[in-house]
């Protein structure tokens, strides 16, 4: 029977709590972590996040009675308790596909995260995961070339990938900046970056930098007979000058270019991922502004939903938190967002803070890159959390060397082939690490000094946004 | 302070990724990096290059990949019978991951005269 219009305000819970509902397979599903404001109850803010997430508005509107809004509508289907924290609850909603454009995170995010946030009745709101069904990530491109293929393009095989960002970050004329390249190069890294914040200040233009950072791979290729990289910035002011800069790396020779996928915008990211797949370029994803969004335990979108966009968008290399450097990171969850960027299919694990199952069908994975604040001593850490299919990445743990860049990175890589050596052979990297570098150290003075500068650094803090474990 | 011995003309200065960091293996070390391979369940290749054309993805396969095989005596003996064929080549052992599309690792066991 048709409905009747009745003008004016009803509950949000009449329309989008329904708890009897069972997800579709082809839903996009979300958890948010909701902190109410006081004397709020729960399933009508539940359904107020489902509502103003997807079509709902504060009143009733003659022009849905013109559509099938129980069809379109984002609904509420779980509420949980969060396991440590009464102040706030898991809300868990379902969207039905048609609601979003394929292949736009773009649009996705516009929805989920959009006025939402700023709904008076919330005290805050947390974006804790994403379901992507397949039916959706088919629409997506994903990452350009995907890990098989980036090894088999540089040749790289059985263990982790060894970069190194140039610091200082900024104020390096173009020529110094090559030099600095080159010696990390031609020590035995297999790529050095550009800091984020490098992209065409007036004390080193971006072609300038490209040309003299390409000239520095050349000569450290043929020097070490190795493949080798530097991650070139093309984030740029507007997305047609982001792609002049991109065409000029490839027409250049270089095998990838970065991008800073947050602030840079997911619309520059996927166009860029797009074109890198086309024209055979592998892309390195910066995510500058992350913790702004994800640091927050109550509020925010977190990380690993971060990941999820932006293995959707396009990249084949993300950053992903160290665990034992200098930047946070919880060590389970850290694991969980790893397994989200690499694995095909990823089963729900809450004590890693993964709420739902989630199938990439066969897109590509993408490397996670662990950079911040780490050296040499904790290489072993690194190799046994990471694997090899990870990229590490020494910044001050390579320039600082008392030897220079090109001592500071035979260094590492020495530590690196040492560790992967001694965990093929089933020995334990964590605990026996000091044991295996020392004896490493005996062939590489490099490695020996490194071990000698950097043993007495730590970073123990403890980490602000743990998982959410039981107190009661 | 020690200076970095590393230079175009200097042939010592080539390396041959994962491994060649370290000092080369006793015959020990590489049955049991071997043993990994097989552990894995990864299928052994035999590849071998000159040296002047070890830049490039396609060596010389070495037979076919040794499917199946978890004997690294048998292995070894392939590596061998290729060295003593190509005495003047690169050898490099590849696991190939079959799930993965692509080699799980990859090391040079015997070097020829490096240019």
């Amino acid at each position: 029977m048709a409905k009747v219009y009745d003008a004016g305000v009803k509950d949000y819970r009449e329309t989008y709590w329904m708890p009897d509902y069972t997800p579709k397979e082809t839903d996009i599903l979300a958890c948010f972590k909701v902190t109410p404001q006081d004397g709020v109850p729960r399933e009508e803010l539940a359904a107020a996040v489902a509502a103003e997430s997807s079509t709902g508005t504060w009143t009733t509107v003659w022009t849905d009675l013109l559509t099938d809004l129980d069809y379109y509508k984002g609904r509420c289907y779980a509420i949980e308790d969060v396991p440590g924290d009464d102040t706030c609850f898991y809300a868990f909603i379902a969207y039905p596909i048609d609601l979003f454009e394929e292949g736009s995170v773009v649009n996705i995010m516009t929805s989920l995260v959009g006025n939402v946030f700023g709904f008076k009745a919330l005290r805050a709101l947390r974006l804790e995961d994403i379901r992507f069904p397949i039916a959706y990530v088919m629409t997506c491109n994903g990452p350009p070339q995907g890990i098989q293929l980036e090894r088999d393009i540089l040749n790289k095989y059985g263990r982790p990938l060894l970069g190194c960002t140039i610091k200082p970050k900024l104020g390096l004329s173009a020529k110094n900046y090559g030099r600095a390249c080159y010696e990390g190069l031609r020590g035995g890294l297999d790529f050095t970056k550009d800091d984020e914040n490098v992209n065409s200040q007036p004390f080193m233009r971006w072609r300038a930098r490209f040309d003299f950072v390409q000239e520095a791979i050349e000569k450290a290729e043929a020097e070490t007979g190795e493949r080798k990289g530097h991650y070139l910035n093309v984030t740029a002011p507007t997305s047609d000058e982001m792609m002049k800069r991109a065409e000029y790396a490839k027409e250049i020779g270089s095998p990838i270019i970065m991008h800073d996928y947050i602030t840079g915008g997911w619309t520059a990211n996927t166009q860029l991922a797009q074109w890198c797949q086309d024209n055979g370029m592998l892309l390195h994803i910066h995510r500058a502004m992350h913790a702004v969004l994800d640091r927050n335990p109550h509020h925010g979108i977190h990380f690993r939903v971060l990941t999820k966009i932006l293995r959707l968008s396009g990249g084949d290399h993300l950053h992903s938190g160290t665990v034992v450097g200098k930047l946070e990171g919880d060590r389970d969850a850290t694991l969980g967002w790893i397994d989200i960027m690499r694995d095909s299919y990823i089963k729900e694990d809450r004590s890693r803070g993964i709420f739902f199952d989630q199938d990439w069908g066969a897109m590509p994975g993408v490397i996670p890159v662990a950079s911040g604040g780490i050296h040499v001593w904790h290489m072993p850490a690194l190799v046994n959390i990471f694997g090899d299919d990870s990229c590490l990445q020494f910044g001050g743990g390579t320039l600082g060397h008392p030897w220079g860049n090109a001592a500071g990175a035979a260094a590492n890589r020495v530590a690196v082939e040492a560790c992967v050596e001694a965990r093929n052979i089933g020995r334990e990297l964590e605990k026996e690490g000091k044991d295996i570098l020392t004896t490493a150290a005996k062939h590489s003075p490099e490695l020996a000094i490194a071990m000698e500068t950097w043993k007495e650094i730590k970073f123990e803090f403890d980490t602000v946004d743990k998982i959410d474990i039981a107190h009661k | 302070m020690q200076d970095y011995q590393s230079s175009l003309g200097n042939a010592d200065s080539r390396m041959f990724e994962t491994f060649s960091y370290l000092p080369t293996m006793n015959a020990e070390q590489t049955r049991q990096q071997i043993q990994y391979i097989v552990d894995k369940g990864w299928n052994p290749s035999v590849e071998h290059t000159e040296p002047e054309h070890a830049a490039g993805s396609y060596w010389y396969m070495w037979k076919l990949p040794m499917f199946g095989e978890t004997d690294v005596d048998a292995i070894l003996k392939e590596l061998e019978a290729c060295h003593t064929t190509h005495p003047d080549n690169h050898v490099r052992l590849l696991g190939l991951d079959n799930f993965a599309q692509c080699a799980g690792t990859s090391m040079v066991v015997y070097r020829g005269q490096t240019v």
